[in-house]
Parts: structure tokens; sequence; C-alpha cells
């Protein structure tokens, strides 16, 4: 069952070189490639801003950048991070990649509309980065009103138009991957016979389709009253601010789960490979997806506790934010219980996924503190609030991001990585990460407020080991891109199935070829049926 | 088989009287006072409305549970953002001693 | 059986397939489409609560016999569409092209009426950004109302003009003859787009035009 190498024979990378070849691609695989530097790039950009935040932050006084430089700084690294790296890193990166071949099809049902999602992508990151070059944004990257409408100077206009633009390709690869998971499965691929990676993208994929609308129209709104003071939301006229939080809130609540559902399929991928062990509990873990994604519709009002919002309505959102955290729980345990008596290898995917649940489970329990209304009214704003936010984006999404680009990337380019460098730089990245990010939550405790280029002189110490902890975390990032970038052309050639593992994307040759499967493959076992495989192999050793 | 279900022509204009008839009976409800009811009775009317366009022209007769579930997906998402958002609104209070 | 196989896209193993893939494809996009109107709808019914005497007045400046006219145009549009959409399946390629560009004329004519609505609000002086003058006596929040209204209905508006060029593309390929009954998912999935435009009319229109004319 496992092919050997196939550098000689015809691959979707060798099939042809030419640019246009790649510009005008309708396959998955190189829409996922198209994507993945994309994404870099604009990671890069962001990691910059934030690199500039905590150089000015390692002294109180506010002497490296202009307060309104500052502002500019964060809004930027927001709008950037979130809708030009964490939104579409996994799924349209990973997923696109990988969910036809884990389905065993071909493509995704709408090839066009795949391409037709990454020039739309393009397109929004040019309005936004014209809305950079053009003096940038001071609003923050969630955009409040009166301030983005009626008082900022700054390019409002051209930023949310990015960001409506942007949004068309979520929506988009929403679309082909609901369509194509429901229609395009091989025989025999049944929904429970589907990796939990297909499943999270599903639920994510529903969350995208539902959710992003309310961005584009609220977006649009904003752009019109910056620019034709339509004033939907102005005092003045009756409006109320409060119902521009309401709506952007709708839409943002559910975007975090956009960027979190991803990586936990990804981690349940990375866990049961790296222990040869089915995932515990798969149709809990599989229905646990989608109650995160339609609970997670119903809470967004726990980012308005302090705004004015009614008090029975904080009351409710309370309650269902709790809800809401039990299905992403359940998933921690599922995973934690697969381990268990499971054949452990701590190869670098493994480190990246077990640094993911620790690290996610702190941003989750945290996320839980942030619900209970008393205390939110305190930390609010604050750097307990930053700290939160980021063991879950930095700690888990983008961990759970490399770990799945390490496990994958034999499959996506052909050669293996080097080990060691691999386990190295993780390990950095843990390290740099907690030091940047723990200290915040004890900032923030301690009355610290986000979104402040000074600060008083006893919050230093804390500050300085953030920053500390921001360069390792950046030594961290640069690693990889350079062993990776090097492995593409000089690293070891990687078999067909470096993991043994029984997922379908496994059971072609690295890289593979166009159509993704010599024969389109007919599907007989569960999903992680490594029972099988192992019997298998005691029967061609036997 | 690519041949879905088809209304036949006479469904299609029955359907198109039956609107026609319902957007008469709107405009003249409004002029009657039916007090608070009249929201509900024009969004009912208009849910109606909907429904045959979207059951005869837009085939959802005939089509699987699925399409009928993507159909009704946006409507029962759009809900979750009215009740909780008119639940803020409609249950504010004054905090503290007001004018 | 053989013929029917060269006329599916690569990725896709039958026509079939392709089919419920392309309507599955396009019913999403509406349910997203849905929710866009949507957030507008939920912007004007916060408001319409808090403001019922607002909302009451700002309804009465709407001309109703224009609005219901036009409800009935694109009523009569849609039943055009589906019946184009019949003589697509049966081959009947002239009375297809035929009820498409009928589809495109009644759209043409709403938008007509539409412009020349908003013409005449402008001449009262009630066009937002442009000489904007409430009448003496009225609360601000008319203001809101109209400027609700305008948004609304231009954006639906917007969405009816992309219609109508995409009805007008299909005319062109269909009297090329593009269309044969085994194959015509173009003219099924942007007459769900129409009819869609034309649903949202249908909340629109009550909800602007009908609120209070008792």
């Amino acid at each position: 069952m496992e092919t050997t190498l196939s550098e000689s024979k015809p691959n979707y990378l060798n099939i042809s070189t030419t640019i246009r070849s790649w510009l005008l691609t309708t396959d998955h695989k190189r829409i996922g490639i198209l994507y993945l530097v994309s994404v870099i790039f604009f990671f890069a950009i962001a990691g910059t801003a934030a690199a500039m935040m905590r150089l000015e932050l390692l002294t109180p006084r506010g002497d490296l950048v202009q307060p309104e430089t500052y502002n500019k700084l964060f809004t930027m690294h927001g709008v950037i991070m979130v809708w030009f790296f964490m939104i579409p890193a996994i799924p349209a990166v990973l997923g696109n990649f990988f969910i036809p071949m884990m389905i065993g099809a071909r493509d995704v049902a709408f090839p066009k509309l795949n391409l037709a999602s990454w020039y739309v992508f393009i397109v929004g990151a040019m309005f936004t980065m014209g809305a950079v070059v053009t003096g940038g944004i001071d609003t923050g990257w969630t955009f409040y009103v009166p301030y983005s409408t009626l008082y900022s100077n700054t390019s409002v206009v051209i930023a949310t138009a990015g960001v409506f633009i942007v949004g068309f390709s979520s929506i988009f690869t929403g679309i082909n991957f609901i369509v194509t998971i429901h229609k395009m499965r091989a025989p025999g691929m049944t929904w429970f016979r589907l990796p939990l990676f297909v499943w999270s993208n599903y639920a994510n994929s529903l969350i995208m389709v539902l959710a992003t609308p309310i961005l584009a129209i609220t977006v649009l709104l904003i752009g019109l009253d910056h620019a034709f003071g339509i004033g939907f939301f102005d005092p003045s006229t009756g409006g109320d601010p409060i119902l521009y939080q309401h709506l952007f809130w709708f839409y943002s609540h559910p975007a975090v789960y956009i960027m979190i559902l991803p990586a936990m399929g990804v981690i349940s991928e990375l866990i049961s490979a790296f222990s040869r062990s089915r995932v515990f509990g798969y149709k809990v873990v599989a229905f646990s997806s989608l109650a995160i994604a339609a609970l997670g519709f119903m809470v967004w009002g726990h980012h308005m506790f302090v705004s004015g919002q009614s008090p029975y309505a904080s009351t409710v959102f309370s309650f269902l934010s709790f809800v809401v955290a039990v299905p992403s729980a359940i998933k921690v345990f599922n995973w934690t219980a697969t381990l268990n008596k499971g054949h452990i290898s701590f190869k670098t995917p493994m480190l990246y996924a077990l640094g993911f649940i620790g690290l996610f489970t702190v941003g989750g329990l945290t996320g839980v503190m942030l619900a209970s209304l008393a205390f939110d009214v305190h930390v609010t704003d604050t750097y307990f609030v930053v700290a939160h936010f980021h063991y879950i984006m930095v700690g888990s999404t983008v961990m759970a991001f490399l770990g799945g680009m390490h496990y994958w990337f034999p499959k996506i380019t052909g050669k293996m990585y080097p080990e060691r460098w691999g386990q190295f730089s993780a390990i950095i990245i843990f390290v740099g990460f907690n030091l940047t990010f723990f200290p915040q939550f004890i900032l923030g405790l301690e009355g610290m407020p986000r979104r402040y280029y000074a600060y008083p002189p006893e919050f230093q110490v804390l500050n300085v080991a953030s920053t500390a902890g921001a360069s390792i975390l950046a030594i961290g990032y640069i690693l990889p891109l350079l062993y990776l970038v090097w492995s593409v052309f000089k690293g070891a050639p990687a078999p067909g199935n470096p993991w043994n593992s029984p997922s379908l994307e496994w059971q072609s040759t690295s890289p593979p070829p166009k159509d993704n499967f010599d024969e389109p493959p007919v599907v007989t076992h569960e999903a992680y049926d490594y029972a099988h495989m192992a019997q298998a192999q005691g029967a061609l050793d036997g | 088989m690519s041949q879905e279900t088809t209304s036949s022509v006479r469904t299609l204009i029955l359907s198109f009287l039956a609107l026609m008839v319902l957007l008469a009976l709107t405009v003249w409800g409004s002029f009657i006072d039916v007090g608070a009811w009249r929201a509900t009775v024009a969004v009912v009317v208009a849910i109606a409305k909907a429904l045959i366009v979207m059951i005869f022209f837009m085939h959802l007769k005939g089509s699987n549970r699925l399409i009928w579930t993507v159909a009704g997906a946006g409507f029962v998402w759009l809900s979750f953002l009215l009740i909780l958002t008119i639940g803020d609104f409609v249950t504010r209070v004054p905090i503290g001693p007001g004018p | 059986m053989a013929e029917s196989q060269s006329l599916v896209a690569h990725h896709f193993s039958t026509l079939e397939q392709e089919h419920d893939a392309e309507t599955m494809g396009m019913w999403v996009f509406l349910a997203t489409e849905v929710l866009f109107f949507g957030g507008l709808f939920s912007v004007y019914t916060v408001y319409r609560v808090i403001f019922p005497g607002a909302w009451d007045a700002g309804s009465r400046i709407l001309d109703l016999n224009l609005g219901t006219l036009n409800t009935a145009v694109l009523l009569g549009s849609s039943l055009t569409m589906a019946l184009a959409l019949h003589a697509a399946k049966l081959g009947n390629r002239r009375t297809m092209v035929f009820f498409l560009l009928v589809t495109a004329s009644l759209g043409t004519l709403f938008l007509g009426v539409k412009g020349f609505e908003y013409y005449h609000k402008y001449t009262e002086h009630l066009l937002p950004g442009l000489g904007f003058q409430l009448p003496n006596g009225m609360p601000v929040q008319v203001g809101l109302f109209l400027r609700m209204y305008f948004v609304m209905t231009a954006l639906h508006a917007f969405h009816l003009f992309v219609g109508i060029g995409l009805v007008l593309v299909l005319a062109v390929f269909g009297w090329r003859g593009k269309f044969t009954p085994l194959k015509h998912s173009p003219v099924e999935l942007i007459g769900l787009y129409w009819h869609f435009v034309d649903i949202v009319w249908i909340f629109l229109f009550p909800l602007l035009y009908l609120i209070d004319r008792s």
C-alpha cells in the first residue's frame, strides 16, 4: 500500500511549471499553495506591527512612536492577522489541499470558484494594503462607531472596502467545502468514516457562510457612513452605536470559531497519527464541531458587557458563553483519552499538538472566566483579554497550523523536513509564546489597559518579559520558514506514507498526481483504522 | 437522471395569481386599522408569498431535504440575530438616577 | 449514456452529481444573501421597535401606488423567469429566449419606476445628502427611516441590476443554442437568484410602504 518515491512520475507540481499554469490553475492543491505563500506574507507584515508595539512597550513612556501611530499599529495588526492570516490559513491552505484527498475526490465541487476565492482574497488584500500606505487606520480592528464613522480621519473607507471584499473569499471557500463534502465523497466514504479534519472544516464552512455576510453588510454601512454620512448609528439622528456592536460581534464572535475549528481538526489528525490510535469518541468529537458552530452564534454579547447593553441580555449571553465552552472541553478530553495507551512518538507535529492542548486549555479556561459577568467588568479592555485570545489564536491556532504544515509537508512537497530542527523550533515557539503572553494575564489583572502606548512604571518588568518572549517567538517562527523552504529544494525525498497513516491522502504518492489518485478509491474502513493497518502489515510480514 | 422536478405551466400561473391576490390583500389590509397586529399581518403575508415563490418557482417542492434545510438555514440564523438584539433593546433599563 | 458522460465536468462522475452540486451551491449562496440583507432588516427592525411613530410617518411619505406597481412587476418577472426555465427543460429555444427577454424587461421597468421614485423624493428635498430637509414638525428619526429606505432599496436595486445583466447573457447564450434539455443549469441557477431578488422585495414592500396607512 505504501508507494515508493515518485519524483520522476508526473505529479501536480511538475506537470506544468509556467507562471500562467499557476495563476490560472484550478487544481485545489496549487490553490492551497497560492494561499500559503499569501498568508505567510501577511503574517510577516502583521507580525512586524506587533514587534513594533512590543518594542514601544519596553518602556513606560511613549517614546518610540507617536500615539496615533501606535493606534494604527494595533489596528493593522488586528485587521491583517484576523482576515489575512487567521481566517484563511488552515482552511484555504490545508483544507483546500487535503479535503478533496481525504474524501477521495479529484477536486472540490467548484474549482473555478476556488481560484476566484484566491483572487478575491488578493484584491481585498490590495485594498487593505492601500489603506496602510495611505496612512493606515486607527479605529481598532473592531471599527467601533461613532469614532470610525464620524471622527477618524484615516483611510477607513479603503480599509472597510478591503475587509468587505476579503469576506467574499471566505464565503466562496465555505460554499465550495460544504458542497464538496456533501456531494463528492468517494464510494463507501460515509459521513462517519470521514477524518475529523473534514468534520471540523465542514462545521467551519457553515460558520463562514452564515456569519460573513453580516460582516459584509456591517462594514459596508461603516464605509457608506464614513463616505456619505448615512448615519445609521449616529445618535444625533436617532441611531444607536450599540446596534453597530451587535452587528459587528454577531459576525466577529463566530469568526473566532472560524479561527479555531479548523485548528481543532488538525489536532485530531495529529494526535491520532502520533499515538497510532483511533480518536476516542469519534462521533462526539464530530458533533462537538457542529455544536460549536451553532452555539457560537448565540454568545456575541459577551463582548459588550460594559457597552450599555441591557443587563438581562448580558445575563443570557453570559450563560450561553458558559455553554459554548462545553463542546470545546469535550474535544480536549477526547484528545487526551486518545493519547491514553497510545503508541506515542514525539515528532515535530506531535510536539505542536501537545502544546496546543495545554495552551488551548489555558485560553479556554480564561475564556470561561471572562464569560462571568462579575469578573469581566474588571478585566474588560485590559491585557487579560489580550492574553486570553492570544492563547487561543497564537498558542492554539498558529501552533496547529505549524503542526499541520510539518505533518503534511512530505505530501505537499515530496520532501522530508529536518526532524531535529522541527522539534527544536517547536520548543522555542512554546517557550517564547508563554513568556510573551503569560505575563499579560498578570498585567491585565493588575489593571493595565490594552491599546495604550504608555503605562504606569510599575508594569514595566512584566512588559519587558513579554517583549523578551516576543523576540524568542519571532526566532521560533523564522526557523521553520528557513528550514522548510530549504527542504523544498534539498530535503530528503519523502515516501508516499511516511507516518503510516490510514487516511486517504496518504494512500497516494508524495507529491500526489494532479487528479489526486491513480484510481478513484473505494472506502471500506472506518477512519483512523490503525488496527486494520497493523493486521494487514502483519499479514504482509508474516 | 438530470431531470429535476418541473412545475407545470398551470401550476406556475396559478402561483402567480395567488401572489397577486396576496398583494392586493396586503395593500387593502394596510388601510384597515388592526392596531398592534399590522406588523404581524404584513410579515405573515410576506412569508406566504415568499413560500409560494420558493416552493413553486424555485422548485423546493420535489427537492430533497438537504435543499429544504439550506433554504431555511439563512432565516433561522437571522432569527438568532433578531431575537437576541431586539431582546437587548426592549429590556434596557435606566441605570442610576434619571433626569 | 456515453454521450452524457462527455458532457460532465472532469471532476464529477455523473451529470446528476454535477447538477445536484451546482443547485446546492446556488442555494448555499442564496442563504448568504439572506443574511446579507438580513443584517439590514435587523437594523430596520430594531429602529422600528424603538421609533414606531417615526416609522409610521416615514412610511406614509413613500408612494404606495408606485410601490404596489413595482411589486406586481417583479412578481410577474418571477413568473416569466420560471416559464423560461420550463421552456429550457423542454428544449423550446425561442420560447425560452422570449421569456428571458420579458423577464429582463420587467426588471428594467422596476428599476425605471424606482429611479422615478428616487427623483421624486429628490424634488421634495427628501433625498439624503442632496438638499435633505425634513418637513417641519417631523421627528428627526423620520430621516433615519428615509435613509434606511434608500440604502435598502438601493442595495436591492443593485442586485436586480446584476440579475438583469445575467438574464440578458442567458438570452444571448440561449439564442445561440447553448442550452439543451439535458444541460441548462445556468438558466436554472440564475433563475434561483432572480427569485431570491424577488423575495427580498416581497419583504421590503410591506415593511417600508405598508406600515400604517389607516
